[in-house]
């Protein structure tokens, strides 16, 4: 049986769809959030070295969990693997209210002007689907603010002489520098870089009603203990629950986006935390399920009208599945390095983000987060042997003395590397799950070589007696900054959704998370995400006005 | 007893096959030779090794639990790897000399063991696991049944810091305001 009519449902209270929960209801709307995860608090903070969201040992601390999630990875020889979430080749991101926004790193990086006009910058790359967005800086930029100030970043925005430009400062000021910021900085400076102190969303000072970060080594991949991280679990999902227009509907999986005879959506059918089917009915439904996810809803969401799924009118759902290749070095010093102010990661530069000879683009580069113990045991070099006194031995006499340097390369989109859904396999609610195939492109490989040489210089710079390189190979390229399954684009031929995230042909469909970035910028995504969502809300709100989506 | 009863419970595929062994799924046997396998990946020196912080304890607790994929590879494997010791050198792994032990174990890295004793399973995917298990057991958190004591936190220099943070207070609210 249907349940009462809302005027909008949201799949996903992630990044983007806790903004337009929070946008739509403060607007009048009334909505359900669907979140498949669960509302964790900050008294979940396990600061479990073994089972967070960045070291998954014993699975993933914030979903999804391993039981009943599968997804099938095709490997780059045509080999089909059944994974699980805690696996590296699912590509997970956090299943929970706040979706990655609970557990980030909380990088918070607007992209770059040229970042949005990648194909007219550097022209076609064989073998991509290299396209300019069809919105620039100078359209997001209000939203990139607001971003900033309702979710909260801290930050020095005049340090970075690369960043785009902006009309506010951040609202908080940067944590004092760590030990690896106070290294790198002077490094950086003799190279003729200009570093700065990476912006960030958390709290460096009370804000929103929340305290300061306190600065434990538990960060990226964990819940924050004191609630200093800003996500949309702790700003505008409880605004949005506040307007008591919103609902929010924990462990609900959605199945499929009911359609009507007129070709529009009519709601949306989930399994709810019992694991009952129920149908809900809206004006407008809108996914927010992170790019993977998002891909497989619309590809499930099968009708007469849409007999290859939603949107899907021109094969290009699930199409340019693109993260980042992390690149980067390590280096070993003779003093030690390790002070145990987290998060870490403290001090980036945008240097190589564009203009590198030869190159297409390229990537920021920040030191990394704290490596804690079994995360650096990963990370050791391939020329200590993988066990024995000699693991041993480099473990403890160069743990404390280490630091890396790392960035996000930003990628070719390819137009085969892709999410389906996979005719067999099925998960725990008998929906077909994401089958993800494709690598990324042959460029990325080539820039990750560049950026790695150029951190492994800025270590050598900072006094590093020995390094070593880390770049990416040819694989599929996902993972927590998941994006471009659903293409945003003027042309209906070539992308899924337009300029405000609308699905071309369902004008009561919208897809508001990375699967609309047309490419990834060298950048975390997650502020480009809310900045997004911002903009395509604000255009239902204006379109609800004028009763367009009313059915 | 009660913990047996659990484990069997637990792993219906794969009940101890002695009932008397103090584990949830090994059985002495395979504990020993897991126990020498593990104290030749991270041995002890002046710090401690796999044995004394537990790691093997920290295996026989996953593999009850999210380990419960790996039953049989440990199960067919710690076997294998006592018949490859047993054909080598005559004696079950655990009471080689230790340079007997790592030649095994450089055997079963490079995957050259004797085929017939290992059935077509791969030797190095086994010892690979093992590596992986015996690295989280010794350097990670002591919650889940190894490095006892943080005994690999300590070598290193990262010791559990005192519990801070917590929301003991508001601190969006004049300090003072709130009992202690």
């Amino acid at each position: 049986m249907a349940l009462k009519h809302v005027n909008a449902v949201i799949v996903g209270a992630g990044a983007g769809g806790g903004i337009v929960a929070k946008e739509l209801a403060q607007a009048g709307l009334n909505v359900v959030l669907l979140e498949r995860g669960k509302w964790y608090s900050p008294f979940d903070a396990r600061k479990d070295d073994l089972r967070n969201q960045r070291t998954t040992a014993l699975g993933n601390a914030f979903g999804p969990e391993d039981e009943g999630n599968p997804r099938v990875f095709v490997d780059p020889q045509g080999q089909e693997h059944v994974v699980l979430p805690s696996e590296g080749n699912y590509s997970n991101n956090a299943a929970c209210v706040g979706g990655g926004t609970f557990s980030y790193g909380a990088m918070a990086w607007r992209f770059m002007e040229k970042d949005f006009r990648m194909r007219s910058t550097y022209g076609s790359v064989e073998g991509s689907t290299l396209e300019d967005w069809p919105i620039s800086y100078d359209d997001l930029e209000p939203f990139y603010e607001k971003a900033e100030w309702e979710i909260g970043v801290s930050g020095d925005a005049a340090a970075n002489p690369f960043g785009p430009p902006r009309k506010k400062p951040y609202p908080m000021p940067p944590l004092p520098p760590n030990r690896e910021h106070d290294i790198l900085k002077d490094a950086a400076e003799w190279l003729g870089l200009h570093p700065f102190p990476i912006p960030m969303l958390h709290n460096t000072i009370p804000y929103n009603g929340r305290p300061a970060c306190m600065r434990c080594r538990w960060c990226v991949g964990f819940a924050c203990e004191v609630d200093a991280k800003c996500g949309t679990h702790n700003t505008v999902i409880p605004k949005a629950l506040a307007t008591k227009n919103c609902e929010l509907k924990t462990q609900c999986v959605a199945k499929e986006i009911l359609t009507n005879a007129q070709g529009r959506v009519s709601g949306v059918a989930y399994f709810d935390s019992d694991g009952k089917l129920q149908e809900q009915p809206a004006d407008l439904v809108v996914v927010s399920c992170g790019a993977i996810e998002s891909a497989r809803l619309l590809l499930n969401s099968k009708s007469n009208n849409f007999p290859n799924g939603l949107g899907n009118r021109s094969d290009w759902v699930g199409r340019n599945l693109q993260g980042h290749a992390y690149t980067g070095a390590f280096g070993l010093f003779d003093l030690d390095i390790y002070d145990d102010l987290g998060p870490g990661a403290s001090i980036a530069a945008c240097d190589y983000n564009h203009g590198n000879p030869g190159l297409v683009g390229g990537g920021m580069l920040a030191n990394e987060f704290i490596r804690l113990p079994y995360q650096f045991v990963q990370l050791l070099p391939d020329t200590v042997p993988a066990w024995g006194p000699k693991h041993k031995e480099f473990m403890r006499k160069w743990y404390r003395r280490s630091m890396g340097v790392q960035g996000p390369v930003q990628e070719m989109p390819v137009f085969d590397a892709r999410v389906q859904a996979d005719p067999k396999v099925r998960d725990r609610w008998g929906i077909p799950v994401a089958r993800l195939s494709g690598t990324r492109h042959p460029r990325d490989v080539e820039t990750g070589k560049f950026l790695a040489s150029k951190a492994e210089e800025w270590l050598l710079e900072a006094g590093a007696k020995s390094t070593w390189k880390s770049v990416p190979g040819l694989w599929l390229s996902g993972g927590q900054h998941q994006a471009g399954t659903c293409r945003m684009g003027n042309d209906s031929k070539t992308s899924v959704v337009n300029k405000s995230c609308q699905v071309h042909d369902v004008p009561n469909l919208f897809v508001v998370d990375a699967s609309v970035h047309v490419t990834n910028g060298g950048f975390n995504p997650v502020l480009t995400i809310m900045a997004i969502a911002y903009r395509s809300s604000e255009y239902m709100v204006k379109e609800w006005k004028g009763t367009k989506f009313r059915s | 007893m009660q913990m047996a009863a659990a484990a069997a419970a637990a792993s219906p595929m794969f009940s101890c096959s002695s009932t008397d062994s103090p584990w949830r799924f090994f059985t002495v046997q395979e504990a020993r030779t897991l126990e020498a396998i593990c104290e030749q990946i991270i041995p002890a020196d002046k710090d401690a090794g796999a044995k004394q912080a537990g790691v093997v304890n920290y295996i026989d607790r996953q593999i009850v639990g999210h380990f419960k994929r790996h039953q049989k590879t440990y199960r067919e494997g710690l076997a294998a790897v006592d018949q490859t010791s047993r054909t080598l050198f005559s004696k079950v792994f655990a009471e080689l000399s230790s340079e007997q032990q790592i030649k095994i174990l450089e055997a079963l890295e490079k995957n050259e063991v004797p085929a017939d004793l290992w059935k077509g399973r791969s030797a190095k995917q086994f010892f690979e696991l093992v590596v992986e298990h015996a690295m989280q057991g010794f350097y990670g958190d002591p919650r889940h049944g190894g490095n006892r004591n943080g005994v690999s936190w300590r070598m290193l220099g990262v010791p559990y810091p005192p519990i801070r943070g917590r929301l003991h207070y508001d601190l969006t609210k004049p300090v003072g305001t709130q009992p202690a």
